[in-house]
């Protein structure tokens, strides 16, 4: 079978310095256009040593109904790539061949205007996703259902709550029929309910009507219950192209480091204002360097504050190797809030009873902040610890699952008699 | 480390998509892929059918700035009238009582009015376009479409303030009883023209503001200088002679006195429109081919 998307050798350069910056003007151009010409002079060369590769030398192929994830850390490349798919810029070196149409959606709701009401605003992002406008009146029912938005299509959308705004413009993009379908981290807004539907949809985008989705996500339950593939990027560069299981695992690998001792935060991934973050991260088991089912877990928490904090919460998140959350504690479930002053840091320790996860790899994540007011220090994978099974029988790697409750077990045996 | 250079000097080319099968199961993948995404240099072609193909988009976007314009103001469509109206009327207080302005025996007020109007048009449809890239870099970072359908309906949507204005032309030329003339037949084509050169002038602007902000600033500037640069408060035979050809390069001048004899029955000055149209046409196509080579590097410094 043929491809239907062929990605060869491509690269992308971004400039830094001048042409980096939002915008410059005339006067700037014109200084710095004198002083890259004397450089010239001065060295003799005008080679751009404030450049970087977003993407290099990217190759591969997808077929037609594949869904592929494509996943990395912040800055991988992974929104270049999608960007470059969806003609939005350019590659600096390499080619991509697409053999269907191409309908991307890198944002929800891209072009909708707040004065506008709801059925303008369909005819507007329809038309802007590349939509005829036929097309959009054959579908416009459907939309509308899909949105649960009936009683407000003639309001602006300026007097919609964000939750209806977003129903509307999943539903706009979801009604979308492009042979390829291209999707970035949109997702992550909308609730939980919502998200679920968009997760169905799209699922049966590729499944019933064969399309080709490429998806972009930080979340893996959401990347393990779409795609069969991935491709993982890291740094610009394709590390690995594989099964969806298989690149998860190593794209979590990737981003954690292994459970021995205490773990420096500084480097980790993290999202949040910053007022504090973490620092360290050090856990342990009941015995030395080993977690076993049923241990109880420390987790100790560094946290240095830049500027006063308040009311904060301070959260750990558990997941499975899957990307799905199984445990959730905070300071706030029992009551205690953390307020730390400028340049003061604290120390929290956690201690989870009773873990009886199965023997598996898992990742912690943290949180610092206040529920929905503010996210001060968000880490979605800080540290990942292996629970192993030293005491009882091999089995328990053999069989899915997360949880090992704690049983007893009778045998009986009879014997079937005649009578 | 390195890497290939850039090998072909091609662009992405979109294929037309009406004949494509597009049945739910069973794509059937075509011999030659639809699109191709290259790197390009130099000079781009214009992909005219791209742009036909998204020619629904250009709609939709007019009818939004169309629909947008006069939400949650107290007037409404009645702005289109009053910008013109009231500088006429300052005009004829100015140049036709004060100055004595002459005015080809056409009354100061009408003759004014008929400048205005398709200058208003065509001053606001390039102020707006100039503007159009900006004030869409939403769009621009996160979707592909041709560009250039942004600056064009923003002069699209300029269209129906000028029919709005030309309204109140009609009334104002009962008022002074001055009837309409065959020669009004010629207008669409004038409209077509004066759009054209909105269009180019708009689009090349627009490009340039995404790069140097500087044009924000510098295009009502630029727009004000070119009233005085066109004859719109006075009649281009109050020009001397010898400069004349200077005022001819003018690609508008041509076109307002054009629309004045449209309006007022007087001949033509069928040279003055063809240099006219030839520069409206000359502005157009390099705006376009500067347009399309700019075009590239929106979604990243914008």
């Amino acid at each position: 079978m043929k491809p239907i998307i062929r990605v060869e050798n491509l690269s992308k350069q971004y400039q830094l310095g001048g042409e980096q910056k939002t915008y410059s003007t005339l006067r700037e151009s014109l200084v710095e256009t004198a002083q890259k010409s004397l450089k010239m002079f001065k060295r003799g060369q005008a080679k751009n040593t404030n450049s970087f590769w977003a993407l290099q030398d990217i190759n591969f192929e997808v077929m037609p109904g594949e869904v592929v994830g494509i996943i990395g850390r912040n800055g991988a490349g992974k929104s270049t790539l999608l960007k470059i798919l969806s003609r939005i810029t350019e590659p600096t070196v390499g080619r991509i061949e697409l053999y269907g149409r191409v309908g991307s959606l890198l944002e929800v709701g891209t072009g909708f205007h707040p004065e506008l009401t709801g059925r303008e605003n369909i005819y507007l992002n329809s038309a802007i996703l590349g939509m005829r406008r036929e097309e959009i009146a054959k579908k416009f029912d459907e939309i509308v259902d899909f949105a649960e938005i009936e009683q407000f299509l003639d309001t602006p959308v300026k007097h919609y709550s964000s939750g209806m705004y977003t129903r509307l413009a999943f539903a706009v993009a979801a009604n979308l029929e492009p042979e390829i379908l291209v999707v970035d981290e949109v997702l992550a807004v909308g609730d939980a309910e919502f998200q679920k539907k968009c997760l169905g949809k799209m699922k049966s985008v590729s499944d019933k009507e064969g399309r080709t989705v490429l998806f972009v996500s930080h979340n893996m339950a959401a990347v393990t219950s779409l795609c069969s593939r991935c491709v993982l990027l890291n740094k610009g560069q394709l590390i690995k192209d594989g099964s969806a299981s298989e690149i998860i695992s190593i794209y979590q690998r990737l981003t954690t480091t292994e459970n021995k001792g205490t773990q420096n935060l500084t480097e980790a991934e993290r999202f949040g204002t910053g007022k504090a973050q973490f620092k360290s991260i050090e856990i342990s088991g009941q015995s030395d360097g080993v977690i076993e089912p049923g241990d109880n877990l420390k987790i100790k928490l560094e946290i240095a504050a830049t500027q006063k904090i308040f009311k904060s919460n301070v959260a750990i998140i558990i997941y499975d190797s899957n990307g799905y959350r199984l445990i959730d504690i905070s300071t706030a479930i029992k009551g205690d809030y953390l307020d730390i002053q400028e340049n003061q840091t604290a120390e929290i320790e956690f201690e989870l009873f009773e873990l009886l996860l199965k023997p598996n790899t898992y990742t912690i994540g943290l949180w610092l902040g206040r529920a929905s007011l503010e996210e001060i220090d968000s880490i979605p994978s800080a540290v990942s610890f292996t629970v192993n099974d030293a005491r009882s029988s091999q089995h328990s790697l053999v069989y899915p699952g997360v949880y090992q409750c704690r049983f007893d077990q009778k045998i009986q045996v009879h014997s079937v008699h005649d009578n | 480390m390195s890497f290939p250079t850039a090998k072909k000097n091609q662009t992405a080319v979109a294929a037309p998509l009406a004949n494509l099968p597009n049945s739910k199961s069973g794509y059937q993948i075509p011999e030659n892929p639809l699109v191709v995404i290259e790197p390009s240099r130099g000079w781009i072609p214009l992909n005219l059918q791209d742009l036909w193909q998204y020619r629904d988009l250009l709609y939709i976007l007019t009818m939004r700035d169309i629909k947008v314009r006069y939400k949650q103001t107290l007037l409404g469509a009645l702005w289109a009238i009053i910008q013109p109206l009231f500088t006429m009327l300052i005009f004829t207080l100015f140049f036709g009582r004060l100055a004595g302005m002459p005015s080809d025996d056409i009354p100061y007020p009408l003759f004014a009015y008929a400048g205005l109007l398709p200058w208003t048009f065509f001053s606001n449809a390039v102020t707006n376009s100039g503007n159009s890239l900006v004030g869409n870099a939403n769009l621009i970072t996160k979707i592909y479409f041709p560009r250039m359908i942004i600056p064009m309906s923003s002069v699209a949507s300029g269209l129906l303030d000028f029919l709005i204005a030309f309204g109140l032309l009609i009334v104002l030329m009962f008022y002074y009883q001055v009837g309409l003339s065959i020669n009004i037949l010629m207008l669409p084509v004038l409209v077509v023209l004066t759009g054209l050169l909105a269009i180019g002038i708009g689009m090349w602007m627009s490009a340039l503001n995404v790069k140097f902000r500087d044009i924000r600033y510098a295009l009502p500037f630029l727009i004000q200088l070119g009233m005085f640069a066109t004859p719109i408060i006075y009649p281009s035979s109050l020009v001397p002679d010898k400069w004349r050809w200077l005022f001819a390069l003018n690609p508008l001048t041509g076109q307002i006195e054009a629309y004045r004899s449209a309006f007022f029955g007087k001949p033509f000055d069928w040279f003055a429109l063809s240099v006219s149209a030839v520069l409206t046409l000359a502005i157009l196509f390099y705006a376009a081919f500067t347009f399309r080579r700019m075009e590239k590097s929106f979604a990243d410094i914008i």
